[in-house]
């Protein structure tokens, strides 16, 4: 079947979907997008969270068919996104743009220079919240949407929005700071 | 494989009286789980998304219709004071991200006995309302809902429209044993809910039998204890003795099994605990309660 619908706010169609696939794996193989991560594909990890209308959820748990007419945000589209919210309207990220995100304006992954990046991005790097990095994009995805629905978040706040994400290296200590950084960042508005 | 998308709850029931074999599929955080792993295959999937009815719930006077596909979040955030055991028993439900996309309608559907649902709306008390598009609504009983491991009373052609929950009319609990805070399924779970109007206490136990049950004999003893103490009345702390027959009680209502999880042994000791911890809470609310408003007679 194909699925039309809404991808880093750009009109996208999939085709020759097969009816029980996964949100995930049309994002992944069919639209070229792999910066959400396929860990568990069982709703226990979080590295595939991508916003649906706005929502967090693990995209690995939506039916393609699901997703059809909505809207869909992932890591690929969180600088633009984050953008926007700060800006006001803009255009979304292309797919192409999105597929060689990684490579966009050369950023640089240890420092972040050189590249367009979410507040939390930054502050994942700034932070050294990212070892394999497996994890990250769905952790990004969930901290963005905490900061924007709660700008100033307790420790207990963080913890819980982050429940859902797993991460098997940081211990998670610099992922808090991460999340506290962004968050007093964002505060300052710098 | 078919992909069914009505548009509509007329629509719905048509499409599941023409496939009776298709699945349904709300938050898809049970049935995504079945298909990504080859579990399940089936002919087709009956998407009830598109359905807007199923994610509205309306406060009547008595009960609250919740919408089958009423995600967890919106239960714990904007549900909190009609249905406190259920907002509780939502918030100890996996993560934030299965919360945002599952439901009662899907708890319900699996029946699985460790569903977090069931033990809450055992205690408050509940319908579930169920249709098709042959014989239109009937109304199941809670009690009469569950018929066996993961099976319910559904026909194949009949669709969860809503669940009718009563409004709480007193204090109640949620208690879930699990290895940490989050993203656990329970390895038992009780819920308690205290309805002074009819001056009743209903109860509900999760993962320690085949399917959820109340303990009924336990129920019958305190009512009946609170009764003859008259203790709705006077608001004076329960006997200890009758604290611990009514624990026993609900531990002897458990049929468990061992299993990954934990063992038949602890989960019936774990049931005494969490009743006897729920019953107090609860009690000590009802109690601050009669002495608020007694206050400020
Ligand atoms: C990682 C993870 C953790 C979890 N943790 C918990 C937990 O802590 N506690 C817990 O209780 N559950 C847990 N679950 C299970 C699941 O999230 C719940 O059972 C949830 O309530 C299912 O709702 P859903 O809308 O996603 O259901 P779906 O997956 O869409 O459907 C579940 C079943 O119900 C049927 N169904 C759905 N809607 C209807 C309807 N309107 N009429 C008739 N049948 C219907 C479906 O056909 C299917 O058989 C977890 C799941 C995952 C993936
Ligand atoms: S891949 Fe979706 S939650 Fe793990
Ligand atoms: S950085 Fe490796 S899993 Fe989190």
């Amino acid at each position: 079947m194909r699925v039309n619908f809404t991808v880093n706010g750009r009109p996208q169609q999939a085709d020759d979907v097969w009816e029980g696939e996964s949100l995930l794996y049309v994002l992944r193989e069919r639209l070229g997008l792999p910066g959400s991560k396929n860990a568990c594909e069982q709703g226990e990890c979080g590295s595939c969270t991508v916003r649906l209308d706005g929502v967090p959820v693990c995209s690995c748990l939506v039916a393609a068919g699901q997703a059809e007419g909505r809207d869909v945000v992932t890591v690929e589209g969180l600088a633009d996104y984050a953008r926007q919210r700060t800006q006001g309207e803009g255009e979304g990220t292309s797919l192409d743009a999105a597929q060689r995100w990684q490579a966009a304006g050369g950023t640089d992954s240890r420092t972040g220079e050189g590249g367009a990046l979410a507040p939390i991005q930054q502050a994942f790097i700034d932070a050294g919240a990212v070892q394999c990095g497996f994890c990250t994009p769905g952790l990004l995805v969930a901290s963005d949407e905490l900061l924007e629905r709660n700008p100033n978040p307790s420790d207990a706040d963080i913890r819980e929005a982050l429940s859902g994400n797993l991460c098997r290296c940081t211990g998670y200590e610099k992922i808090m700071d991460a999340v506290r950084l962004a968050a007093a960042r964002q505060s300052e508005g710098v | 494989m078919d992909f069914l998308r009505p548009a509509s709850w007329e629509e719905a029931l048509a499409a599941k009286a023409e496939h009776p074999t298709a699945v349904p599929i709300a938050g898809g955080t049970d049935v995504m789980v079945e298909i990504n792993f080859d579990h399940r295959r089936p002919e087709y999937l009956l998407d009830l998304n598109r359905v807007g009815e199923l994610h509205e719930w309306e406060a009547g006077e008595d009960t609250v219709r919740l919408g089958a596909s009423v995600p967890y979040t919106a239960i714990m955030e904007r549900l909190r004071a009609e249905l406190p055991g259920l907002a509780l028993a939502a918030h100890t439900v996996a993560s934030p991200q299965i919360r945002n996309r599952g439901g009662v309608g899907g708890n319900l559907g699996t029946a699985s006995p460790a569903g977090d649902a069931h033990p809450a709306l055992l205690a408050a008390g509940a319908e579930v309302e169920v249709a098709s598009a042959a014989r239109g609504t009937r109304m199941i009983p809670i009690d009469a809902f569950y018929t066996g491991v993961k099976r319910n009373a559904l026909q194949p052609d009949e669709l969860i429209r809503a669940v009718h929950i009563a409004k709480a009319d007193g204090p109640q609990q949620y208690s879930k044993v699990g290895t940490r805070n989050a993203m656990v399924i329970a390895v038992c779970a009780f819920g308690l809910a205290l309805h002074p109007a009819t001056r009743t206490v209903r109860t509900g136990i999760g993962s320690a039998a085949p399917t959820p049950v109340r303990a009924t004999a336990a129920e019958e003893f305190l009512n009946a204890a609170l009764e003859e103490g008259g203790f709705w009345d006077n608001g004076k702390i329960i006997t200890p003795s009758a604290v611990k027959r009514f624990a026993d009680l609900c531990a002897a209502a458990c049929n468990p099994i061992d299993d990954v999880r934990g063992t038949a042994g602890y989960r019936r000791h774990a049931i005494g605990v969490l009743a006897r911890r729920t019953l107090t809470w609860t009690w000590e609310s009802y109690r601050d309660a009669r002495r608020t408003t007694e206050g400020a007679a």
